[in-house]
């Protein structure tokens, strides 16, 4: 690939860390660790995938980004600003009463969210609907999942009917970082293999380390060629709280408090 | 404009007739129109819809929470999503995604529950609505319809294409009542008053409509004057018009085929105790779950019948304000 674009989308993956550090850090907690593992895929949609215009965030062209795991926000957010969707200013105000950046995503409030998330697997029909209703535009619809929540019924719902619908312009991700609010994917539900679970139902699947962006860039390319009607899933192994040590080594790392001083500390070591 | 052609006869179309026909004229009129069903299309005479109209309708099968966020997808994107699911899959089943993929995100769909109340018949008490409205009543801006017969069905499938928002429509599937004439308008928000009077005010939705027409006229004989209003919408509900009935008659029943607790009831209980305290009796299903049966069995043994609305009016005549 690119060695330019890699640099590029590396260099936005680490701004968008400090940033969303940041936010976490001026409220003083935070869904810190989902955030930080799906970073790497939004630094590659943002920075090398998508087409999108910050001055026109309905843009009828514009490719599609859902995040079922609404509380990703945080993460977006960052993307959004730094892309020019909003002002910097508006990221303190993350979770602050009246703010425009509220914990769970919401289409209503924030420029550049197309969907509206955060009761777990409704982004995943929704994203299914906003590509069928868009069958004959040349745009995607980029849909990411938490690994927890599949557990939804609702998830499984979509996928078989993106399946059988031959929504050949979905494609999914799974942040599968193996940890939910109460533990491991393992310890409080065990799905077993996802990968084998979307391919039964007729997806076209590939796995790719979630933290390398040249792999989930190459990974998108392909969805793109090889999906032969079908809809895409991209696997992504992750680590929850990616990127700082003392995050990632936390066991129930979901939602937690971050001080100033901590959020100071961790983007120090992201310099580094 | 409306005009009460009620004479205790059929319509002599059924809503399931209406469903097919004017839903295929709005999909041939406008192609952004969509619809999607969970697999009961048969059962609402749209079978033949989806190799009739490729692309605008939709039979996904049994998985209604998926279908509904597929139609606020859609809408997202400019589609004008009808669906259809029988009542307690339109209402309990699918609440959260109502709420949040439709209503909060400010989508738009129109959601049809067919079979409310009692007219689930020989489908029992398992799929007998009686909690929809009160489910429905609780989501900021929805919009509420208990269609009385086939003209009011034909007309609100027509009306809500062009409103954007949640809207729930609840009708039944089988032979109604009819009672409005065949050149009937309605409004969003606008009561209809079919019947004036001024001894007591009786706000009946859905099927209730005609019960408390007929209601009206034995009352008449005993020279007992009733108002019958139609709210059309139970949400918004035309406060205006129920608050000048009730100033003039000084009494109001209520009467509808659902649970009285967070039904149409409370919803006039609240105008009224808030505005214009007026003794008020409620006529519906008294809490419980419903069961399996005729119609005609369940409208007795529920007390969704002329007599029973007729003790209800003299009894709230007797308490004076």
């Amino acid at each position: 690939m690119d060695r330019e674009l890699k640099a590029k989308m590396e260099a936005f993956a680490k701004e968008l860390r400090i940033t969303a550090l940041k936010m976490f850090g001026h409220l003083g907690f935070g869904h810190v660790g989902g955030t930080l593992s799906a970073t790497d895929l939004i630094a590659v949609l943002y920075e090398g995938v998508m087409r999108y215009n910050p001055d026109d965030p309905q843009w009828k062209d514009r490719d599609r980004f859902v995040s079922s795991k609404g509380h990703a926000g945080p993460g977006i957010y960052s993307a959004l600003a730094l892309k020019g969707f909003f002002p910097m200013t508006w990221l303190d105000t993350l979770n602050c009463g009246g703010t425009n950046l509220p914990s769970h995503c919401d289409k209503t409030k924030t420029p550049g969210i197309d969907m509206t998330t955060g009761s777990l697997g409704q982004g995943a029909s929704t994203a299914l609907g906003m590509a069928m209703a868009t069958r004959d535009q040349d745009h995607y619809v980029y849909l990411l999942l938490g690994d927890g929540e599949c557990n939804e019924g609702q998830v499984w719902e979509m996928a078989m009917s993106a399946a059988h619908y031959g929504v050949s312009h979905l494609i999914a991700f799974v942040d599968y970082n193996h940890k939910q609010l109460d533990g491991t994917t393992e310890e409080v539900l065990d799905m077993g293999d996802l990968t084998a679970k979307f391919a039964a139902f007729g997806w076209y699947t590939q796995e790719v380390n979630g933290h390398d962006v040249e792999a989930l860039y190459n990974a998108i390319e392909d969805a793109k060629n090889n999906h032969e009607g079908r809809p895409s899933v991209i696997v992504m192994q992750t680590v929850k709280g990616k990127g700082v040590k003392w995050i990632e080594e936390t066991t129930f790392n979901h939602h937690i408090l971050l001080s100033k001083e901590q959020a100071e500390k961790s983007i120090l070591e992201l310099n580094a | 404009m409306f005009k009460n052609a009620y004479t205790n006869h059929p319509d002599t179309r059924t809503p399931k007739e209406v469903f097919p026909k004017v839903l295929g004229d709005l999909m041939t009129k406008d192609r952004d129109v969509v619809y999607l069903d969970a697999d009961l299309m048969n059962s609402i005479g749209t079978g033949g819809f989806v190799g009739k109209y490729p692309g605008q309708a939709f039979d996904v099968g049994v998985q209604e929470a998926n279908m509904i966020g597929m139609a606020a997808g859609m809408s997202a994107e400019g589609k004008i999503p009808y669906v259809h699911t029988f009542g307690p899959f339109a209402s309990r089943r699918l609440y959260d995604q109502v709420f949040l993929s439709v209503a909060y995100a400010k989508n738009n769909v129109r959601i049809i529950g067919s079979d409310p109340g009692v007219t689930a018949a020989y489908n029992g008490g398992t799929h007998m609505p009686f909690e929809d409205i009160a489910l429905y009543r609780a989501i900021p801006d929805a919009v509420i319809f208990d269609i009385v017969d086939a003209t009011q069905f034909e007309q609100v499938l027509k009306l809500s294409k062009d409103f954007f928002g949640l809207v729930y429509i609840r009708t039944p599937r089988k032979k109604v009542i009819k009672v409005y004439s065949d050149d009937s308008q309605f409004t969003i928000g606008k009561a209809n008053v079919l019947r004036e009077g001024t001894h007591v005010t009786i706000v009946a939705s859905g099927i209730m409509v005609a019960v408390a027409l007929e209601a009206a006229m034995m009352l008449a004989e005993e020279n007992i004057s009733v108002e019958v209003i139609d709210p059309v919408t139970i949400k918004p509900l035309d406060e205006e018009t129920i608050l000048a009935s009730a100033r003039k008659t000084g009494a109001v029943v209520t009467a509808e085929n659902a649970n009285i607790h967070g039904g149409l009831g409370d919803a006039v209980a609240s105008v009224l105790s808030c505005n214009l305290p007026t003794p008020l009796r409620k006529v519906g299903i008294q809490d419980e779950f419903g069961e399996v049966g005729t119609e005609e069995y369940l409208r007795e043994r529920f007390r969704l019948t002329p007599d029973e609305i007729i003790n209800k009016v003299k009894e709230v005549m007797s308490m004076g304000r």
